[in-house]
């Protein structure tokens, strides 16, 4: 549906871009620790707030793992939360994490992507969130500035209708300190797309409720006798919340489109797909690094086309099958290694087409750790190498190969 | 008009069965304190052995709303309620911490330093059973020199406990006192008191652990009580900067006398290892800050 609207183009680097996108979804408490390369983006905020531009509790907090607590707790009794960290923060706020996503609170959290130590380092990779996937939470990865300004939008809308807190993940510095133009939503159309929050739970002396009790891990029947949840059954309740939300993602980002036009039905973007024969998977800024690499190829005659992650949790697997399906090679590129196999994407890709009729062969490279450079020039070589690769019939590598110089 | 066992609220906010031990003197205070919140109040709770007093899901023992939220970030789920509420411009209601003192010595110091130092609006309260408890007596930094635990088993704790209410004060918050578990009005006009100041409130509360402690279930009031006779612990509150001895320990500090403190280690089971140097050293500790109190103090 064609939209007219005025755009309000700002030329804006990502913390910025977040920043702005968690004020005009009128969050009303912020909870934050500064850490490099996100500390810009927790800066923007208190400053929104102490002039009133935006009216919300700042909660400068002694740690990340505070911080994730003030957003538990802010969010129990019935407020909007934001916090935002990178790195070492969200390790230290492994913990409580856990509990957002166990305690099913609509948490928004922006994660400035960097890598994590030993040794220290201030770069970017996406180690930090990748380390993060098991604990309930969605991820949506970003490839620009525009992404990361709307997916924050579209992160309130997704969590308060599934009870599950989001993380929305952006490259440290490749998109946190880069200005690019951005397309600002107004408020009004903002206030249109996201209502006000309606806890399904909340803290009230008037009606005393105890959260996060100790639960057995079988059934038991309450004083009314009435029979509920063990531990086990709250676990499967956020699965089956989590593989839900794929509905609901493609729904809050095809209503995004209706007001301000631009299209977010995707678990993923698709580049030249439809006669491709080679992919290449990448999430994040360097799947827009791997379309510049697929014209390379294409100029060349190579067909090959761009799958670039949107949402890595829920993964989408049957969609990703459907992509793919044409494929008789996969390349994909991890800024991340599970040590003692391989990339994370690499490996969901591989776990989504088992059992399917695709048998397309699978590489995997290991690349940009730790802030080490991609080349445009350096995704082309890769690709051709797994090209050559095919002569020996493997369809799966053991291991990834990493671009770096051992 | 003060309050006395005649005139205090019947009003239950802890139900009967429970899952603390018998004799716990945790309940005891915890009851109180509620009486004088008047259930007014949202309650964050770390691991501890109040969580298991809460119950388990889907029954609690406790009429109040609570959270129960991980060891390490009490301080910062209390702050996290205040914010919320004020956000949502919902007054009237105190915000509760309340933790054990694994919970805020150590784990917790953290979050509570931090939440302390930003002023949030919020009662922080520590029941004091002198060590980790909740997973069967190992030391913690509340467990007084001298005491076998779990994890001081054969020699006992080589070192004099941290002074928590001290630490507090060093934060600057408008109000800081000690309580003990035998002496609940004390408590309960404490907790009354702190209800009405703004700011972060500390308030220190010892509970003897029949269990971890190894004296008869029976004997809890009669433990507390010599504790505070023999300036073990010492009642006192600080509003503002301004000392005040309250209670016993205002009446001992009248009559003059402390008992000496070896009575109160001889009570209990897991002072057992305790040397005659070692009951010196802490009789030295207690006479000293006693004589630091009587000299503070604004009240005598």
């Amino acid at each position: 549906m064609a939209v007219q609207r005025k755009s309000d183009i700002q030329i804006l680097d990502g913390n910025q871009a977040a920043a702005l996108a968690a004020k005009l979804s009128r969050v009303q408490v912020v909870a934050a620790y500064p850490i490099t390369p996100q500390t810009p983006l927790t800066e923007t905020l208190s400053q929104f707030i102490e002039q009133g531009d935006l009216q919300a509790e700042y909660v400068a907090v002694e740690s990340e793992h505070s911080a994730m607590a003030v957003c538990t707790s802010a969010s129990l009794v019935g407020a909007r939360t934001f916090t935002a960290t990178s790195s070492h923060g969200l390790a230290y706020m492994h913990e409580m994490l856990h509990w957002a996503a166990g305690a099913r609170l609509p948490v928004v959290l922006a994660c400035v992507n960097r890598a994590i130590g030993a040794p220290w380092n201030v770069l970017n990779d996406q180690q930090d969130s990748i380390s993060q996937r098991d604990t309930g939470w969605i991820q949506i990865y970003c490839r620009n500035n525009q992404e990361i300004m709307d997916s924050v939008i579209q992160a309130y809308r997704i969590a308060e209708s599934v009870s599950v807190p989001v993380m929305v993940c952006y490259d440290g510095y490749i998109l946190s300190h880069t200005e690019m133009p951005v397309d600002v939503p107004g408020q009004k159309d903002v206030d249109r797309y996201l209502p006000s929050y309606k806890p399904h739970t909340t803290l009230d002396p008037a009606n005393p409720k105890n959260y996060n009790l100790v639960t057995l891990a079988n059934p038991r029947v309450g004083v009314e006798g009435k029979l509920c949840h063990g531990y086990m059954e709250l676990r499967y309740l956020l699965q089956e919340a989590l593989q839900n939300s794929r509905e609901t993602i493609l729904q809050a980002g095809k209503e995004f489109n209706e007001i301000f036009g631009r299209d977010y039905a995707n678990m993923f973007w698709e580049d030249r797909e439809e006669d491709a024969e080679i992919m290449i998977v990448a999430m994040g800024s360097l799947a827009m690094e791997a379309i510049v690499a697929a014209d390379m190829l294409r100029e060349e005659g190579i067909k090959v086309g761009v799958l670039g992650l949107r949402v890595f949790r829920p993964f989408p697997k049957s969609d990703v099958v459907r992509a793919l399906r044409k494929s008789k090679l996969i390349v994909v590129f991890d800024k991340n290694i599970s040590y003692g196999s391989e990339g994370a994407t690499c490996s969901e890709i591989k776990s989504a087409l088992y059992g399917t009729y695709i048998n397309a062969a699978i590489r995997n490279y290991i690349v940009g750790l730790g802030g080490r450079d991609i080349k445009a020039r350096e995704l082309v070589d890769a690709t051709r190498k797994a090209i050559a690769s095919l002569k020996e019939t493997v369809l799966n590598a053991e291991y990834p190969e990493w671009i770096c110089q051992i | 008009m003060k309050v006395n066992a005649v005139n205090l609220t019947e009003q239950e906010y802890i139900l009967p069965g429970n899952r603390t031990c018998p004799g716990c003197a945790l309940s005891l205070a915890y009851r109180h304190i509620l009486k004088a919140l008047e259930g007014q109040c949202i309650v964050t709770v770390p691991a501890s052995c109040a969580t298991v007093m809460h119950g388990m899901y889907p029954i609690t023992a406790v009429n109040v709303p609570c959270v129960n939220t991980p060891f390490a970030s009490t301080g910062a789920s209390a702050t996290g309620l205040v914010a919320g509420l004020k956000a949502l411009g919902k007054k009237g209601i105190t915000v509760l911490a309340f933790a054990g003192d694994g919970g805020t010595h150590d784990i917790g110091i953290q979050s509570l330093s931090g939440a302390a130092e930003r002023q949030y609006d919020f009662m922080y309260i520590c029941y004091d059973n002198e060590g980790y408890m909740n997973t069967g007596n190992q030391r913690s930094g509340s467990t007084p020199l001298g005491a076998i635990s779990g994890t001081t088993p054969v020699l006992g704790k080589q070192q004099y406990h941290k002074d928590m209410p001290a630490i507090m004060e060093a934060h600057g918050i408008p109000y800081v006192a000690t309580c003990s578990a035998s002496y609940p009005l004390d408590l309960y006009e404490k907790v009354k008191k702190a209800k009405t100041i703004e700011g972060t409130r500390f308030i220190h509360v010892h509970t003897p652990c029949p269990p971890g402690w190894l004296f008869p279930f029976s004997d809890t009031i009669k433990i507390g009580e010599l504790a505070v006779e023999t300036g073990f612990v010492v009642l006192y509150e600080i509003e503002r900067g301004i000392f005040r001895l309250t209670s016993a320990s205002e009446s001992l500090a009248r009559k003059g006398a402390l008992r000496p403190v070896r009575e109160y280690f001889l009570q209990q089971g897991r002072f057992k290892t305790i040397t005659e140097e070692q009951i010196e050293e802490l009789q030295n500790w207690v006479n000293a800050r006693w004589k630091q109190c009587l000299n503070r103090a604004t009240n005598l």
